[in-house]
């Protein structure tokens, strides 16, 4: 940290907060070595570039993400999800069944809706894939990031960013206008903590205000 | 995953060529696939990726049949204008498949080939002829509730799970297929195979044969169209029983009739008994039950399924009575 007497920066992410606090615990839990402990620079995430390592039968690949070319390396086994988690570090994109079952990996290629977790991630040479993170920024808000705000389309979390990545491809499909439409179309996020009244909500409104 | 080798296709003939390949598969949408592959029970060392092969056209052909390409996705065959007005069972099928997610992804090619949902196929710790044959099948004296009903063999009682393919066995498709030794068509009711004593063998093709197109007979003037699902939930879930319903009437008369099944059958499954009972008569709803008894007169119920035969029995009842309104 460059500054320890300024407030937290408005950038610090949950992610790069969590990272510190990983090594905090690491302090606490090692009584003995708490003064080199504390020195100890938290694990960087690894960068987008960071192809220095030889990745055993890695073939290249080039994506787009969120509008940035990206020219990658990877395993071919790696699916979309783990190569936006796990090679770009942008973590905005969810694991949970890893199965096509629970849509938390939900983003958008070339604009359509896809489990990113049922792909790999070099069938997408060119395309464009739009995740969370590109969707919207802190002041200038997606409309259904701003909805589902507005009409608390959550709990826990966990579940958000791929109903909301969802919600904004729906927005462009055949959709009828009840509730149960919507419910029909969203089928494919699952939430369990069981928001989904509000997350219809928070969608019906943007739909409204369209 | 095991590794594989990774190529992308540039065309059909260099696709076959790695297609022919031992433990060479085709992968397309990747949401059977990869799912399968996650599991290790689809274990293939190479992988040809199709997705960039000229094969995503729906075109109205000539003489009035509808090809439809086998790369194009689940959700624009849904919403294409020609399948929504004239093969409306194929659209309202695939619409009630999967989730929007999925529909994006998922292939017509791809859906023709998609493996059982059966618990002991998806868990290679169990005994499974259709995953290695000869090992046993789990679900006869298992968890059945979900399997199926007709077609099932000493073998193997997995249901088929694609709701597609019961709309494409009342629209009589026929698939294209392109292989080493050449190209073939095969209409959907010789496609595909029931288990046997080779539950492994679920079509037709040969390695290396790829599907390159399903095409749809001209429309049939005047029918009406039905696909009715039963499920454990009222979206994203596969069928306990479904119906596809094509239905000329004429005078108050079934002129022209097609019955198929899902979720009840080892395969898509054609009743030709239910229109050998309907073909040419009133359409009343005594007939509709008459039908339903004889497409389930053959149903071999297991521990825990038997409540399928007269769940799939009111499903073709409503379904005829829907289709004939």
């Amino acid at each position: 940290m460059t500054s320890q007497k300024k407030p937290l920066p408005a950038h610090l992410s949950r992610r790069s907060f969590l990272s510190s606090l990983g090594a905090a615990g690491v302090v606490a839990t090692a009584g003995p070595v708490l003064a080199t402990a504390q020195t100890a620079t938290p694990v960087a995430p690894m960068a987008a570039d960071s192809t220095s390592e030889t990745i055993e039968g890695a073939i290249p690949v080039s994506l787009r993400v969120n509008g940035k070319r990206l020219d990658l390396q990877v395993d071919p086994r790696t699916t979309l999800l783990d190569c936006l988690r796990e090679t770009i570090s942008m973590t905005g994109t969810k694991k949970g069944c890893d199965h096509g079952q629970c849509g938390a990996c939900t983003v958008h290629v070339n604009g359509r809706r896809v489990n990113s977790c049922l792909t790999l991630a070099v069938m997408h040479e060119g395309d464009e894939i739009t995740t969370i993170e590109g969707l919207g920024q802190p002041g200038s808000l997606h409309p259904v990031q701003a909805s589902f705000l507005k009409h608390d389309g959550y709990q826990c979390g966990y579940c958000t960013s791929g109903q909301i990545m969802s919600a904004a491809a729906l927005l462009k499909e055949k959709c009828g206008p009840s509730d149960a439409d919507v419910k029909e179309l969203m089928s494919g996020n699952i939430c369990r903590c069981g928001a989904y009244p509000n997350i219809v909500a928070a969608i019906q409104d943007v739909r409204q205000q369209a | 995953m095991e590794m594989f080798t990774y190529t992308r296709a540039t065309g059909v003939p260099q696709a076959i060529e790695g297609g022919t390949q031992a433990q060479a598969k085709f992968i397309a949408g990747g949401t059977t696939l990869l799912d399968l592959m996650k599991l290790n029970v689809e274990r293939p060392s190479r992988l040809i990726d199709i997705n960039r092969l000229p094969l995503d056209l729906v075109e109205k052909l000539p003489d009035g049949r509808l090809k439809i390409g086998s790369l194009v996705r689940n959700s624009d065959l849904a919403h294409h204008p020609v399948v929504e007005s004239d093969y409306s069972v194929l659209s309202q099928a695939l619409l009630q498949g999967a989730s929007a997610q999925l529909r994006n992804m998922a292939t017509t090619g791809g859906n023709l080939l998609q493996r059982t949902r059966c618990m002991y196929f998806r868990n290679e710790a169990m005994a499974c002829n259709k995953r290695t044959p000869g090992s046993g099948c789990s679900a006869i004296e298992g968890e059945n509730r979900t399997l199926a009903i007709l077609g099932t063999s000493k073998d193997c009682i997995a249901t088929n799970p694609s709701d597609m393919n019961v709309a494409l066995t009342a629209l009589e498709a026929t698939i294209h297929i392109q292989g080493a030794k050449g190209e073939r068509d095969v209409s959907i009711a010789d496609f595909f195979l029931v288990p046997g004593s080779t539950p492994q063998r679920e079509t037709v093709l040969e390695p290396g044969e790829l599907i390159t197109a399903v095409t749809l007979p001209a429309p049939k003037a005047g029918s009406k169209q039905i696909y009715l699902k039963l499920r454990d939930r009222a979206s994203y879930e596969f069928a306990l029983s479904s119906a596809a319903i094509v239905a000329v009437v004429n005078g108050g008369k079934l002129d022209y009739i097609r019955v198929a099944l899902g979720g009840v059958g080892t395969r898509p499954w054609r009743s030709l008994e239910a229109e050998r009972v309907l073909h040419g008569k009133a359409a009343d709803e005594k007939l509709f039950r008459q039908a339903a008894e004889a497409a389930l007169h053959g149903a071999r119920p297991q521990s825990q399924n038997a409540f399928k035969i007269p769940l799939a029995k009111r499903c073709i009842t409503h379904a005829l009575t829907l289709a004939t309104a």
